[in-house]
């Protein structure tokens, strides 16, 4: 009875004494974390070098964890935000929650010059509209000729106001078309089978077959030709160029274990991660590395195209008014 | 000492004030934290906007034409399936439930297999060689949804008081040789009727606040309703204070919708029945061809989507799915949290409506309506207005990550109320009409009455209340979304995880779980509560 009322302690005290690793929370997004996402593996080739808990921590997408931030504040318990993209880069920086890091980003390899220190980028792509070639033999060459063909093409594409990939069309778009942007909505809107909360619904409904393009990345293939092993769906490329789509991390200031956070944000820039990225999240790593080999039956667009940060904060509403107004007068 | 025909102001009041103060409470702390966030709210940019005023038309338009378009058949469909009894017609019952408790994904995915642009009815039609150009978004489309989710379940429940009717009603119309016109209008009709308007505001509601279909089928900006409003102010522009006021619009609209249908409702008294069973009289030919005929169409309307998914996920996929431990994570947690919330939901129905019913036989109507629309708070506001208002209350005090759980079952508990109410209301209320006399002279009163009386004459009822509010929260997707966490699973959020990592075809897999896990739940809870209803 005695020795086991010991273990019963034992036990009782050990519990206690494997919660003294410092831990280091991460705000991310869902896909990020599950399963078959980089969150797993990145967690596991972390703790490994970090003698710490990495506690990852899902939301919806970009901008729900924008919000969580806005929300909470100066009180939030996260240390890193990993997950927002360049066209919220402004947003994020005006709640004054992040700090400039260290990270020696002279090493990054972007398709454009990376001049912010307070966010990090860890993967990027190009947004493109994926079709399936069993079915789209004749493929358009620009953005143009998707929206001003004569054939009768369809095409989901995802809400501008709620979902990431959506606010880069809307950018995309006014990139390209500049003050004829509303011409172009509704010439699009003729071909637009529906408008989608988010990337899974409209990716999902294409899949069904319910439309002939669907807005996703360029990189999007890849899934299909390495787990899938399927090699009909493609990205259309446009000689207009495509809009780049740049995810980033960020240290919070009011981070309790700054020391960790700072080799957190050291280590997304590392080999060992950026390697997962290109076949977890079907994203292109941010350093100089191989691509797997699959990734050379996927073309990448030449041209990139993006607006400033502060011109989107600037305009967005303004933009998305005249989207709203462009696709409601069919 | 209690007069004969008013019983005495007793104790059986409180149970239902004290629920009704708790929701009404969460409501008003909820709408607060939301309002009081950040600064002012600039009433011009409501007043100007003509915008506000086309969502809430649409909302409108849509709502009712979804409702209505909802009920008439399920009218003719209730007194079909009473008249006849066929091969697989319980299979039929519970899969009117199942519509409804379903992830909305999933179901619209189900939807697009049979009518999409590629979609069964597509191929049928090329085979045929007719030209197939339904397209299933915009209105007509969303209105095809909220038809499937709500029709069956609406049937359900008329087909529910139509045999309530006592026998022996049936039995004097047949002796009086009343035709089939006169028995609907003078017997059944005041009977369907007093269930007709409680299921209409439900269904007008959940239209009403219907969000995730309009995303997937709206096909665009200028199919828009509240309900996306509130979810894009809350979104890229995160302005609390518009979707605060968004959601109040959406609730005082719910609300009044509901209080004027409950106005218009009348109460009437139920005689006693002998429980016998009635077999009906003067069939003729016609009739059975006319019945026959409506529950064909309803099974070919109900039955396709709900194979579509089933097939759909009779994919390769299956066996390596099933075998992976996050799934049986979320299963575990699924089963838990929806018992939990089936329960609670239950103890909170029965507790508003024994006080309820305590004014009603007291014909104090008013009381009796707030109480009633207490009920219905939870439910017209959106996810999202009670997801992020819950999180700005709670976050300063207490990690959130270790209330998942209990925020999730009361949650989803308080969002089944309206539902279990609905089935429980008119059963419990005869009840009362029935024993209330008795009761007072035995002096049986409080958990000993419902013990001796409610539980033994209502087991099959309640069952049913639990498992339709257990059903739904295993398919709600829930406030979870929006608490963010590091490694809790249901299944609903497992299949969201799945479609964000490209993995349709594991979702599929998930999807069939969901559908199983409710049916098995449902027949399950059917045996345990006694003999069958339906």
């Amino acid at each position: 009875m005695f020795f086991k009322l010991i273990i019963v302690i034992i036990i009782f005290l050990s519990s206690f004494s494997i919660q003294t690793k410092p831990i280091l929370t991460v705000y991310t997004y869902n896909s990020f974390i599950s399963d078959w996402g980089p969150g797993p593996i990145a967690k596991y080739i972390f703790e490994q070098v970090c003698n710490c808990n990495l506690k990852l921590i899902g939301l919806n997408d970009g901008i729900s964890l924008l919000n969580r931030l806005r929300i909470e504040g100066k009180n939030s318990p996260a240390d890193i935000v990993l997950g927002l993209d360049n066209n919220l880069i402004d947003l994020a920086k005006k709640t004054g929650l992040f700090i400039e890091s260290k990270v020696d980003i002279s090493q990054l390899k972007l398709p454009i010059a990376w001049k912010n220190n307070i966010f990090i980028p860890y993967d990027y792509s190009y947004f493109a509209f994926i079709y399936d070639k069993k079915r789209i033999t004749e493929v358009p060459n620009s953005l143009d000729e998707l929206i001003n063909s004569p054939k009768p093409w369809k095409i989901i594409y995802q809400d501008p106001r709620t979902s990431t990939p959506g606010l880069g069309l809307l950018l995309w778009i006014q990139k390209i078309y500049k003050k004829y942007s509303v011409q172009a909505w509704k010439k699009l809107s003729i071909k637009t089978v529906t408008v989608t909360r988010g990337w899974s619904e409209a990716y999902g409904l294409f899949l069904k077959g319910e439309s002939d393009f669907v807005l996703s990345y360029s990189s999007s293939p890849g899934f299909h030709l390495l787990i899938e092993n399927k090699k009909n769906y493609a990205a259309a490329l446009f000689y207009e160029g495509h809009y780049l789509q740049i995810e980033v991390a960020g240290q919070l200031a009011t981070s309790k274990n700054p020391k960790l956070a700072q080799q957190f944000m050291q280590f997304i820039l590392s080999p060992k991660f950026q390697r997962i990225l290109p076949i977890t999240n079907w994203m292109y790593p941010v350093i100089d590395i191989p691509l797997p080999d699959f990734y050379n039956n996927i073309p990448v667009p030449k041209k990139s195209l993006q607006f400033n940060a502060e011109d989107i904060s600037k305009y967005h509403n303004q933009w998305i008014y005249l989207w709203q107004n462009a696709v409601n007068q069919k | 000492m209690a007069k004969c025909c008013q019983p005495k102001v007793s104790n059986s009041i409180w149970p239902g004030i004290v629920i009704s103060i708790i929701l009404i409470s969460i409501t008003v702390v909820i709408f607060s934290s939301l309002l009081f966030f950040f600064s002012k709210i600039r009433w011009e940019e409501f007043i100007y906007d003509g915008y506000l005023f086309y969502v809430i038309k649409f909302t409108f338009i849509q709502a009712s034409i979804s409702t209505g378009l909802a009920i008439i058949p399920a009218i003719f469909l209730a007194k079909a399936l009473f008249r006849r009894h066929f091969l697989g017609r319980k299979l039929l019952l519970h899969l009117c439930s199942i519509t409804l408790v379903l992830p909305v994904l999933v179901t619209i995915l189900g939807l697009l297999t049979v009518y999409g642009r590629m979609g069964w009815i597509f191929k049928l039609c090329n085979l045929l060689g007719i030209n197939y150009n339904f397209t299933p978004y915009g209105l007509k489309g969303i209105v095809l949804a909220h038809i499937f989710f709500n029709f069956p379940l609406a049937s359900k429940i008329l087909l529910f008081s139509l045999e309530n009717i006592s026998v022996e009603q049936r039995q004097l119309a047949a002796q009086l040789g009343m035709n089939q016109w006169h028995i609907f209008c003078i017997i059944e009709w005041p009977y369907l009727r007093r269930q007709i308007l409680p299921i209409c505001t439900l269904i007008f509601m959940l239209c009403f606040t219907s969000f995730a279909t309009v995303l997937i089928l709206g096909g665009g900006p200028n199919v828009t309703t509240i309900a996306l409003a509130i979810y894009q102010s809350l979104s890229y522009d995160f302005d609390l204070n518009k979707a605060a006021v968004l959601a109040l619009i959406q609730l005082f609209f719910c609300l009044s919708v509901a209080l004027l249908n409950q106005n218009l409702n009348i109460i009437i008294s139920v005689g006693n029945s002998h429980n016998l069973k009635w077999k009906h009289l003067n069939d003729s030919n016609l009739l059975k061809l006319w019945d026959t005929l409506i529950i064909s169409i309803t099974i070919i309307f109900l039955i396709p989507p709900l194979l579509a998914i089933i097939i759909d996920s009779l994919n390769f996929r299956l066996l390596q799915v099933l075998h992976n431990i996050k799934l049986l994570q979320a299963f575990t947690n699924s089963i838990l949290i929806s018992i939990n919330s089936g329960i609670l939901c239950v103890i909170c129905t029965v507790m508003l409506l024994w006080s309820i019913r305590e004014l009603r036989l007291r014909h104090s109507i008013f009381f009796c309506r707030i109480l009633e629309v207490s009920g219905l708070l939870i439910f017209s506001i959106s996810d999202l207005v009670l997801a992020t208002g819950l999180f700005l209350l709670l976050h300063n005090f207490i990690n959130l990550s270790y209330l998942t759980y209990s925020l999730l079952i009361l949650t989803n508990a308080l969002m089944a109320i309206p539902y279990a109410f609905k089935i429980l209301e008119n059963p419990m209320y005869d009840l009362a009409e029935r024993y209330n006399l008795l009761c007072i002279s035995l002096n049986i009163k409080g958990i000993n009455r419902f013990n001796l009386i409610e539980l033994k004459s209502l087991k099959k009822t309640i069952g049913q209340a639990f498992s339709f509010a257990c059903m739904l929260s295993i398919g709600d997707f829930g406030v979870i979304s929006l608490f963010g966490n590091e490694n809790f699973l249901t299944l609903p959020y497992y299949l969201y995880q799945q479609l964000s990592s490209y993995r349709n075809n594991d979702a599929a897999v998930t999807v069939l779980i969901i559908l199983l896990l409710c049916f098995s739940l449902f027949i399950l809870i059917k045996y345990l509560s006694g003999k069958k209803y339906d």
